[in-house]
């Protein structure tokens, strides 16, 4: 055999990525029955019916065509609508909203259209599973500062400052934050925003997850004075209003920015599906009575499971948005990951390890309420005879 | 409308410790609460939502559009209220439009809700005509779906 023929196929740069923790904790969960899944990172719900419906009413007459690589006039015209109604902004739907295939497809696209090769991003963790990899993917440096449970896992401007360099191109936030339900002050917004701009960072907002804030309103950091020219806003209808399956996301930026990521969209996507686009103008027009009642249950059982994990001796920060609890395990006397593999093999319970959110989230363990309270309270129930097991 | 009604209004089994923790409130708050709410009449009552299909049993269900003439004073209470004592009488509405009262009433067999009906509600005093509709199936029911689900598949664990 040639040495040729031993060499991987695979791209290097893509080698050294590994593989998602949540991927192998998904292998292991898969071989088991009867689990309780606090693993996952998706609304129970099924989406409300008034918006699957104007999806089928679309197909039934013909929707079945490309639409505007941007989206349609009308989602983006619904986008501009929302998003002033929630943050006060302004975006024209004419240059500065493209309609995503979900937010995961917008992340690419920010990253994409503002790092050059050897540019660094800050990010914060313990963070969502993509981040590291989207930067790497587009030949970027990913950057990340550690958020503690002791400032309840919010970016402080102190820790943020350490690690911004010559490098430092852009600032990536995500609150409401996965895993850590974590919610930003406005002064925490005001000290980020400053040093962005002492900086000249550009900002990638993921704010997924802002429909979901339980206490007070949510506030986006581009509505900060000087800081909507350098933001590009991301959000999506998968939380809000239990579409994940839709996959649409929008980026709010602008034009300049707005049109670079467009150029990447238009030859690696060229548009969001129109069934999904159709259903998330409904959504968008006609939903607010839906994700308020949705938001309402995601908070009474955050109450539920906060509590729980307190009584039960895991010290647990209350997660202000998103639907994650991130409990500290490590005084269990093991790692985030035998905690969860314990877990789930004596009581079947499964959390993701907090590990696959990144090297910060050690000692802690994801647990979504993303479930009904039925699930929850006898999760719980698990839990708690397993911890005080470890306890005694 | 109170957020611990809401609650009780879905599922009444819900114990005060457990309704405490969702509601972030303490289980004496929320016991109290409920006798507050028992006493002054608000909770009228607790009662399972019975697939009565499935028991095979063939009972009837109608429901009932009813004339009445209001009553100098009284209005449509009173005669309203004497209908709704007759124990067959499940449940009864005043309305607005082509009819006065809609009222279910509920039988062992469609004979036993015609003779209801002909006899004893038609017959009273004040009211002026019936219309009968015969219940043929029960989808949804005090916004409990009938027919059961099928669970969807969603990955066990995500990110």
């Amino acid at each position: 055999m040639s040495n040729d023929q031993q060499k991987t196929r695979v791209a290097s740069y893509l080698r050294d990525v590994p593989r998602s923790g949540i991927r192998d904790f998904f292998e292991i969960v898969r071989t088991r029955k009867g689990v309780i899944s606090l693993g996952i990172g998706e609304p129970d719900f099924v989406t409300p019916w008034h918006i699957r419906e104007s999806s089928i009413f679309a197909l039934d007459h013909g929707a079945t065509s490309y639409t505007a690589n941007l989206g349609t006039l009308e989602l983006r015209k619904a986008v501009s609508e929302y998003v002033e109604r929630t943050t006060g902004m302004h975006y024209d739907p004419e240059s500065e909203i493209l309609i995503t295939v979900g937010v995961s497809e917008g992340l690419d696209l920010a990253v994409r259209a503002i790092i050059d090769p050897g540019d660094e991003l800050i990010y914060h963790e313990p963070s969502y599973v993509s981040y590291a990899p989207v930067v790497t993917f587009a030949h970027g440096v990913p950057v990340p500062v550690l958020t503690k449970q002791e400032d309840e896992f919010r970016l402080t401007r102190s820790h943020l400052a350490e690690k911004v360099g010559e490098k430092a191109k852009a600032l990536l936030l995500n609150f409401p934050s996965n895993p850590t339900g974590a919610v930003l002050t406005n002064d925490d917004l005001k000290d980020i925003s400053e040093l962005a701009i002492e900086n000249d960072l550009t900002v990638i907002s993921d704010e997924i997850y802002s429909g979901l804030t339980y206490e007070g309103e949510p506030t986006s950091i581009a509505s900060v004075p000087g800081m909507k020219e350098r933001t590009i806003l991301l959000n999506g209808l998968s939380k809000s209003w239990a579409m994940t399956g839709f996959r649409i996301g929008f980026a709010c930026a602008p034009a300049e920015l707005t049109e670079a990521m467009t150029k990447i969209h238009q030859y690696t996507m060229l548009c969001a599906p129109i069934l999904s686009q159709k259903a998330a103008v409904e959504a968008l027009l006609n939903g607010d009575k839906a994700s308020e009642h949705m938001r309402n249950e995601y908070r009474q059982r955050r109450n539920f499971i906060h509590k729980s994990l307190n009584e039960m001796g895991l010290t647990c920060h209350l997660p202000k948005g998103a639907f994650y609890a991130f409990p500290y395990v490590g005084d269990c006397g093991m790692t985030a990951k035998d905690f969860s593999c314990r877990l789930l093999e004596e009581e079947n319970v499964a959390c993701v390890p907090g590990t696959a959110f990144g090297a910060a989230g050690e000692g802690f363990i994801r647990c979504s309420y993303a479930t009904s309270l039925e699930n929850i309270k006898e999760a719980m129930k698990r839990m708690s005879a397993f911890v005080s097991r470890l306890k005694t | 409308m109170d957020e611990l009604l809401r609650l009780l209004q879905k599922n009444a089994l819900e114990t005060p410790a457990d309704l405490a923790k969702v509601l972030d409130s303490t289980e004496e708050d929320v016991r109290s609460k409920i006798s507050e709410y028992e006493d002054s009449g608000i909770i009228r009552g607790y009662q399972a939502i019975v697939d009565e299909d499935r028991l095979e049993l063939n009972r009837v269900r109608a429901v009932i559009e009813v004339r009445i003439t209001p009553e100098r004073e009284g209005g449509f209470d009173h005669l309203a209220q004497r209908l709704s004592r007759f124990s067959e009488v499940e449940s009864l509405f005043l309305m607005s439009g082509g009819y006065d009262l809609l009222v279910i009433v509920k039988g062992e067999t469609l004979k036993e809700v015609a003779f209801f009906v002909s006899e004893k509600l038609a017959t009273v005093n004040g009211v002026i005509s019936t219309g009968t509709h015969f219940m043929l199936k029960t989808y949804k029911d005090q916004g409990v779906l009938m027919q059961d689900e099928k669970e969807r598949e969603r990955l066990q664990v995500s990110p």
